[in-house]
């Protein structure tokens, strides 16, 4: 029926894309960018096509390849999207392009290395004149081609000194060199004196992408569970290598601390994974990973929470749930603002995905047995992240908070079990990954002008920079679900599917919209209201043509879905309804009609 | 007694002597030839010339073994009246073994590391701080005597793997072990911690070979044969004095153990690895586990494959300890050698994981898993050559810092081969954890896997570490120097990276391989 492989093309751009970009001398840092933001947006236009093409109302995963990978595991390369993978990827080719642009001076670390708020507003202002000459940027940011140019002679005794290293050998051994405009900027913090390499940041946002469509698009259990680890280690050097470049300690912690927490996650994962298919080998003749498969397999009850929570620890870490939440706000803080959007945009709907996809429709009777439980991890998740997130000082954590809340949300979608509340939790992951991708960038914005993550440091800046401010708002309105941004519908048809089938739970977790109007405004307040407290901020500059172009499409986004969310719920509501049939949830009172004949046919492989 | 006594003699004189396949033999003998010759031209050729003789020679001859082990597959027989056994584990493990050899080959035959040439010293008899020891630190000469003492150690190898007789596996493990003992103390830099190892090395293996050889004599006391096949049936004939055969199989075991560095029989590893020149500890690191394995794998399966119940639980003893206590200890050590050699404990750890799972799957796990493993470990000990101080190797952790700011592409590699030790998916190691993992929960033995993974997740700390030390921290003022020059080494390194990942996208191949192997299984 589409013979287009839209999926592999999908995964294809961003993976060959990221060979080429890896590839680029460091020198070609401008071509990197370019190049990288030219194919995420034919991944977006890509993305784009194949959700035009795709039928919401046909059962099963459409655009399905399936290919023999390891015949020896009944391993498949076999990729295919039903609605919920299918919304997920569009999220994430819309988010892609925008966290290139928007760390399009933010790579090379050249803004944060700067440290004065002067040089800083140097770079910003250079690079406010579009991409090209955003590519100046580093030079005022103090590592450009110059003091790359000072630097070989320096780093003779190393063989493969690049400029960046040569800089770093400088300052204690090289007394001959005359210091470079780099040195200098270097000597503000030695941690910051290295340009980082410009084309591998890039390389990685595109292998991360792959990884994302991939462990969206995967419909084979192994194939899945191999996106999903790989993943990590993109993330992992976005984290370690192009984090704060001034908190070396902190960013390291915080790397580690992520991909020990997922890796640890990973490998109960796949213990389960193994297990799965053990079982699937006890059942049929031979092992099996094929999702639509194992489907089929009538497991024991008890083999079943086995395997259930094996998945769900994993996916609990990484959405991530309380208590496997601690890992968050120190990745979150410690992110490159782009990374951070990726992470918590999309990384982190890979838990809550893996929730609905993985563990609802394999593990029918443990995801029953187990539902109490995560609910009421996902209640005490809803207030303890908003509590958290009202008391942070740091920007980064406090939005990495307010996201734990928000996934509170999600796992209590999903484990509703009404239709309207999965539909309602897969729509807001989709939400999230906008508004908190909107409210991260907008803070990176802010922690770039100044160079610090800390509340105090702000106040009135609504004056000094009111399109920014302007930004701000709706990112938080969004976040705290405001009627009319995107968040409100999904949060609202979470509450009511919750309402249908529990309704002292969704009263409780009603309240917890109260607690973030508070740290959403009271975010706003202290940042943006109020007087300028610190003379330094007068000068801070507005947002810059390239921001502006980079928080667009998400503001579009935001208030478009949330006055005309149709299109995605269209997509999103019949697969949705077909996994909580399939597992015999129908809704208490099926008042809609076309659940209830959505309802009636249990979702197959096409 | 004296009745016993004449049958004995009347046996002895009807003894005919055994017939001989030396064309199934042929991988053995090439490689037997090549090491004596390996000797005579140490004895007779000038000095310059042995340093392209000899590895020539060597490597020659591990190809041409390679090629004998290619043609022979689908061999299955016991041959030289019952000593060695031919059968398509054996020719994997025979041939895994050759290219770990053709590898280190490559490293030991360095010379373009430093202006010392090699790894191997000059004169190995000169003790430090002697008379001669100035000029031996200063001589670009080598021992050559390396290059035989390395063949003799693959011979043995592939005849431990090879032995279907007890006795014939103990002739093989001397055979194997004496060289490695030499080869341990052969470092150019600091000799002092080579002889330690070396000598470290000789006491706790001659102590183990006693182990094994004691293990042999209950087993012979035990069924009357030293024969695996011969134990095999005698292990299902009750009335027995089964005393004498678990003596037997705790015995052979500790000495198969200790040759795998499980726990509690490791302790040398750390010490010999880190003193050992480098070259010869990633010899040592992928050629004696696989022959190590192929012999525990034979013995029991064969020997004491009707016992496994009975040897089950110590082996799931075994194997949780040899996890942890390379996981654990892995995080503790500030020397790069010394964490790979926990990491080796580690690994030999999973290994036994999969050999639990008592079934074929078992078997055509632990073979993959060996091959990913020996050409990870190999690349690794290449890389860890080639990062320099004035004083040889900077092994020491701390120098390591922010090279992979200074030498992107070797961090990058090193990274690329310490994730895929560490078990992330699309490398070779990842890889060979799943098909060890998956046969363990397919023999029930779920919660042994469960420990494992527990153990992963620990060992993927100190590998990780590493890497932030590498990419996260600032590179040292006075750091370590990357050659560039020596190609021999960028050619085992660049093999076995390749190796470590195109056995993770596409190890289907080398699974077909393994699962021929496995499910063909021991000759009898």
């Amino acid at each position: 029926m589409n013979t287009v492989p839209w999926l592999t093309i999908l995964l294809l751009v961003p993976a060959v894309g990221a060979i080429v970009v890896a590839c680029l001398s460091r020198r070609l840092a401008t071509l990197a960018k370019q190049l990288t933001l030219a194919i995420t947006l034919v991944v977006l236009v890509l993305a784009v096509l194949a959700t035009v093409a795709y039928h919401p109302k046909r059962a099963g995963f459409q655009f399905a390849q399936s290919y023999d990978w390891i015949s020896t595991f009944g391993i498949h390369y076999s990729v295919g999207a039903d609605g919920i993978s299918l919304v997920l990827i569009l999220l994430a080719a819309v988010l892609v392009p925008v966290v290139v642009l928007s760390s399009w001076d933010e790579a090379d670390g050249g803004d944060d290395a700067a440290g004065t708020p002067t040089g800083t507003s140097g770079g910003s202002g250079a690079s406010g004149a579009g991409p090209v000459a955003g590519g100046a940027g580093p030079v005022a940011g103090g590592a450009g081609p110059g003091g790359a140019g000072g630097g070989p002679g320096a780093a003779e005794p190393i063989a493969d000194g690049g400029g960046g290293t040569a800089v770093l050998v400088a300052p204690p051994e090289a007394g001959p060199v005359p210091p470079t405009p780099a040195s200098v900027a270097a000597s503000a913090g030695p941690a910051g004196s290295h340009r980082r390499s410009v084309p591998a940041f890039f390389a990685l946002l595109l292998v991360l992408e792959t990884g994302m469509i991939g462990v969206f698009a995967a419909t084979d259990v192994f194939l899945f569970y191999v996106f999903f680890e790989a993943m990590l280690i993109p993330m992992y050097f976005l984290i370690g290598s192009y984090g704060p470049v001034k908190e070396q300690a902190q960013r390291s912690y915080a790397a580690v601390k992520f991909l020990i927490y997922s890796l640890f996650g990973g490998l109960l994962m796949l213990a389960a994974v193994i297990g799965l298919y053990v079982v699937s080998a006890q059942h049929l003749d031979h092992g099996t990973f094929d999702f639509a498969t194992l489907r089929q397999l009538d497991i024991t009850p008890g083999v079943q929470k086995l395997l259930f929570l094996g998945f769900f620890v994993a996916f609990a870490i990484k959405a991530p749930l309380f208590p496997f939440h601690t890992w968050l706000p120190d990745a979150g803080a410690q992110s490159p603002t782009g990374g951070a959007v990726l992470l918590v945009g999309v990384l982190d709907k890979v838990g809550t995905f893996g929730m609905i996809r993985y563990c609802i429709p394999l593990f029918p009777d443990a995801a029953d047995y187990f539902a109490p439980l995560v609910l009421g991890l996902a209640i005490v998740g809803i207030f303890y992240g908003a509590l958290l997130a009202i008391g942070q000082r740091d920007m980064k954590r406090l939005v990495s908070y307010t996201s734990l809340a928000h996934f509170g949300f999600i796992a209590l979608g999903l484990f509703a079990f009404t239709s309207q509340a999965g539909t309602g939790a897969v729509l807001y992951m989709v939400n999230h990954g906008l508004s908190t991708g909107l409210l991260f960038l907008v803070v990176g914005f802010l922690v770039a002008r100044r160079g610090t993550r800390d509340v105090g440091a702000y106040g009135g800046l609504a004056k000094v920079t009111p399109v920014l401010a302007g930004v701000f708002l709706i990112a938080g309105l969004s976040s705290l679900a405001l009627p009319g941004t995107n968040s409100f519908v999904s949060e609202f048809l979470v509450l009511v599917g919750t309402f249908t089938v529990n309704k002292p739970l969704a009263i409780v977790a009603t309240c917890g919209i109260v607690l973030a109007a508070i740290y959403v405004l009271y975010l706003y307040q202290r940042t943006m209201t109020g007087p300028v407290t610190r003379p330094e901020n007068w000068v801070l500059p507005d947002l810059s043509l390239r921001e502006k172009l980079v928080v667009a499409p998400l503001v579009v986004l935001i208030i478009g879905l949330g006055v005309y969310p149709k299109p995605i719920i269209d997509i999103i509501r019949p697969t949705v309804t077909a996994t909580y049939a399939d597992i015999g949830k129908h809704d208490p009172a099926p008042t809609h009609p076309v659940a209830a004949t959505t309802a009636a046919q249990p979702g197959g492989h096409s | 007694m004296s009745a016993d006594h004449h049958l004995l003699l009347a046996a002895t004189q009807k003894i005919t002597p055994p017939s001989i396949e030396y064309s199934s033999l042929s991988p053995l003998l090439i490689v037997f030839v090549v090491a004596l010759l390996g000797v005579l031209v140490d004895a007779f050729a000038p000095r310059p010339a042995r340093r392209v003789i000899q590895p020539v020679l060597a490597g020659g001859g591990f190809i041409a073994a390679l090629v004998a082990v290619a043609l022979l597959h689908g061999r299955h027989a016991v041959l030289a009246a019952g000593a060695v056994a031919i059968d398509a584990p054996t020719l994997f493990m025979q041939g895994t073994i050759l290219v770990f050899a053709v590898l280190s080959v490559l490293l030991v035959a360095e010379r373009r590391l430093d202006s010392s040439g090699g790894a191997i010293v000059a004169s190995a008899a000169i003790t430090p701080g002697s008379k001669g020891s100035t000029a031996q630190r200063v001589s670009a000469d080598m021992q050559t005597e390396a290059y035989p003492l390395m063949v003799f150690s693959v011979s043995g190898m592939m005849l431990f793997v090879a032995s279907n007789n007890l006795l014939v596996m103990f002739v093989a493990l001397e055979i194997l072990s004496l060289p490695l003992y030499l080869l341990a103390g052969l470092a150019r830099r600091r000799r002092l911690l080579s002889q330690e190892a070396a000598m470290k090395y000789f006491l706790l293996g001659a102590f183990s070979s006693a182990f094994f050889l004691y293990g042999v004599a209950f087993a012979y006391g035990f069924a009357g044969s030293v024969e695996l096949g011969r134990i095999a049936d005698a292990v299902g004939t009750v009335g027995k004095n089964d005393i004498y055969l678990y003596l037997a199989v705790a015995l052979v075991a500790v000495g198969l153990f200790f040759k795998i560095g499980a726990a509690p029989f490791h302790s040398w590893t750390p010490d010999v690895y880190q003193g050992a020149p480098t070259p010869v500890t990633a010899f040592m690191a992928a050629g004696t586990k696989v022959a190590a394995f192929g012999a525990l794998l034979r013995v029991f399966y064969v020997a004491f494959g009707g016992l496994r119940w009975d040897w089950r639980p110590i082996l799931w003893a075994v194997a949780i300890l040899t996890m942890v206590v390379g996981a654990v200890l892995a995080l503790t050590q500030r020397d790069i050698k010394r964490m790979l050699a926990y990491s080796a404990i580690a690994h030999a750890g999973f290994l036994l994981v999969g050999l639990a799972g008592t079934n074929t799957d078992g078997l055509r796990g632990s073979m993959f898993y060996l091959v990913t493993y020996g050409f990870t470990t190999i690349a690794a000990f290449a890389v860890v050559s080639l990062v320099r101080t004035s004083d040889g190797e900077a092994s020491d952790l701390s120098q390591w810092r922010g090279l992979g700011r200074t030498s992107p592409l070797l961090a990058g590699t090193f990274s690329f081969l310490l994730l895929a030790l560490a078990g992330i998916p699309l490398t070779s190691g990842f890889t060979g954890k799943f098909a060890v993992f998956q046969a363990a929960i397919e023999g029930h033995a779920t919660a042994l896997v469960v420990v494992a993974l527990v153990c992963s997740a620990i060992a993927a700390f100190f590998y990780v570490r590493v890497i932030v030390l590498m990419f996260f921290s600032d590179p040292l003022a006075q750091g370590p120097v990357v050659v560039t020059r020596p190609t021999l080494t960028f050619a085992a390194a660049g093999v076995g990276t390749v190796a470590t990942l195109v056995l993770g996208v596409a190890p289907q191949p080398l699974l077909d391989l393994a699962n021929t192997a496995a499910s063909s299984g021991f000759v009898r």
